[in-house]
């Protein structure tokens, strides 16, 4: 069977934490479409919280520390990229947007990625297409159209494992995995080797 | 194997005292610094180039010219010379007079700066800063070995029968470092020249200095330059030394949490382990520095970073004592045990002048109008020195 990395990034602050626990079915759903479609998923999952301190120290000293570099080389070399925050004033957490911060500029490009979100109210559901998928279009990532939204009422209900909810989270899991199971996976770039000839850099080429 | 000092020149306020010392002051230290460099036994002193507050060095080789006639073997060297946003004419003409003061006691560092506002305020857009370096040197480069030359390129004004005076001494320009982080288009620069390539090692992990080094080694064999072993490389590296290591760490970890790059950031601890910081003895600090060696290979320059965070100059001169006494005679010996013959030393102006085959005049005398200088052609007569 073949196999595709799927990468996960929960910035959840509590635990246990209702964003992990969107995250986790979100994962479940993207397996479960790849495995349709016959391929194995190796799947990777990071919280943001135990990596805090590092996020603060990689922006303030222009590098990571061994073990957010481990997170971040999981979501480079990622095929699909599930993320999911919780929704603080307006937008994403402070601590979701300065882990993406400190990605090089080209790390996401032409990268599929699931973008979720949770909060208190439904409220706030357009905070999503607001704030992530406009962030994630400047990464130039390839954004799934269906972005998961969950409410704390959505986990409740008498139709909680075939409500609306659980129906998004498959669609949007089908989705992703669509555009992983069609992608090439490309080389990983070494960015400490060159493509291009010293003379054709002397030449302005 | 060289030994030195590198200065970021730095005004900052110690953060044990509220104290900020002036600019006069800091210029005043800076010399001092050198002077007691020398006296310890180092090989090197170099000086960064900054055009803002909160640093003093500007005009380095007016600092360098005036530390020359204060010492008699110090190397005074520039960490860097900002090759994007300096005018390669200006370089070419400041350290070729460097040159002559300091009888060839001098080399120079090619850097980009990172400053961003530097650019602009000097006409440039650092989003061109590699080919900034790229055009720039090679111009540079052709103003040092050609008597006349005429050029046109992207970012300067067209030279046509321009001659950079003073010409090298003894016709030999100065040795040649480039100093990169991390973008490998630098290191295949220093490669493509045989030029030195110097890892600032300091500030980040040492797994970026390892592998830009592994590449630079690599090219420098490729553009035929010698073996990958033979290429010329130096390093930076920071450290704060007491006789009792408790002591290094209590009286550092202050100017550890307040300092520019780093400051209020990762702990000293998680600092000291993550790059090449080392705060403790000199024996800590010998046996860190013989490590680095492990992983760049055999290598012919090693400044260290002493005097930024806001240190007191006497603090400073403490530990130039501590590192010209018990820290450099201990790595001279223990890496030139090490250094296989075919290895070669940094290159200094007489080694260059003897792999020229002797050096000679190398003086352009103007034809006709000696005076204005208008009209340049080459006369010399190359007279053997």
């Amino acid at each position: 069977m073949t196999s595709r990395t799927i990468t996960v990034i929960s910035a959840g602050l509590s635990d246990p934490s209702s964003t992990r626990l969107l995250a986790d079915r979100l994962t479940q759903a993207v397996r479960d479409g790849l495995l349709t479609r016959g391929i194995d998923a190796d799947v990777r999952v990071h919280g943001l919280r135990e990596h805090a301190h590092d996020i603060t120290d990689a922006m303030l000293t222009g590098f990571a520390p061994a073990g957010l570099q481990t997170v971040i080389d999981d979501v480079v070399a990622a095929d699909g990229l599930v993320v999911a925050t919780p929704i603080f004033t307006a937008s994403c957490s402070g601590l979701f947007k300065s882990f993406i911060d400190v990605l090089e500029k080209d790390a996401l490009a032409a990268k599929p990625v699931l973008i979720a979100a949770t909060a208190g109210t439904a409220r706030h559901s357009l905070a999503l297409e607001h704030a992530l998928r406009p962030l994630f279009a400047y990464l130039r990532a390839v954004v799934v159209p269906t972005a998961v939204f969950a409410a704390a009422e959505d986990w409740g209900g008498a139709d909680g494992a075939t409500g609306p909810l659980q129906e998004r989270i498959e669609r949007a899991g089908g989705e992703l995995a669509a555009l992983v199971a069609a992608r090439e996976a490309p080389p990983a770039a070494d960015p400490f080797t060159l493509t291009s000839s010293f003379e054709d850099m002397l030449a302005g080429r | 194997m060289q030994f030195g000092i590198f200065t970021v020149g730095d005004v900052t306020t110690d953060p044990t005292t509220g104290r900020t010392p002036t600019e006069h002051e800091r210029i005043k230290a800076t010399v001092a610094i050198a002077t007691k460099a020398e006296e310890v036994g180092l090989d090197v002193f170099a000086t960064g180039q900054h055009h803002n507050p909160p640093f003093i060095p500007s005009a380095p080789t007016t600092t360098l010219a005036y530390i020359a006639a204060q010492t008699e073997r110090l190397i005074l060297s520039t960490s860097t010379t900002l090759i994007t946003t300096t005018d390669p004419v200006r370089i070419a003409e400041d350290y070729a007079t460097l040159q002559h003061l300091s009888d060839g006691r001098n080399d120079l560092m090619m850097g980009r700066g990172n400053t961003g506002p530097v650019y602009p305020w000097f006409g440039k857009d650092i989003r061109q800063g590699i080919e900034l370096a790229i055009e720039n040197y090679h111009l540079l480069r052709r103003l040092w070995t050609e008597d006349v030359v005429d050029w046109e390129g992207k970012f300067r004004t067209p030279l046509q029968g321009f001659t950079s005076t003073p010409r090298p001494l003894d016709g030999v320009p100065p040795f040649v470092w480039h100093g990169s982080i991390r973008s490998p288009e630098i290191a295949e620069q220093a490669a493509y020249y045989g030029d030195g390539f110097f890892a600032n090692h300091i500030f980040w992990p040492a797994s970026h200095t390892e592998r830009m080094i592994a590449f630079y080694r690599q090219r420098f064999e490729h553009y035929g330059h010698g073996t990958a072993d033979q290429a010329i490389v130096g390093l930076g590296g920071q450290v704060f030394m007491r006789k009792n290591s408790q002591e290094a760490v209590d009286e550092f970890r202050p100017y550890f949490d307040n300092a520019p790059v780093y400051g209020h950031g990762p702990s000293m601890e998680d600092f000291t382990r993550e790059t090449p910081l080392t705060v403790g003895s000199p024996a800590q600090v010998i046996e860190r520095t013989l490590g680095f060696r492990e992983y760049v290979g055999d290598y012919q320059r090693q400044l260290f970073l002493m005097d930024h965070a806001g240190l007191p100059l006497k603090t400073v001169l403490e530990q130039l004592d501590l590192l010209g006494e018990e820290v450099v005679p201990v790595l001279r010996k223990e890496f030139a045990a090490l250094k296989p013959d075919h290895v070669p030393d940094a290159p200094t102006h007489a080694s260059l002048v003897a792999a020229a085959g002797g050096g000679h005049d190398a003086t352009v005398h103007a034809d006709g109008d000696d005076v204005t200088g208008t009209s340049v052609q080459e006369s010399t007569e190359e007279a053997t020195v």
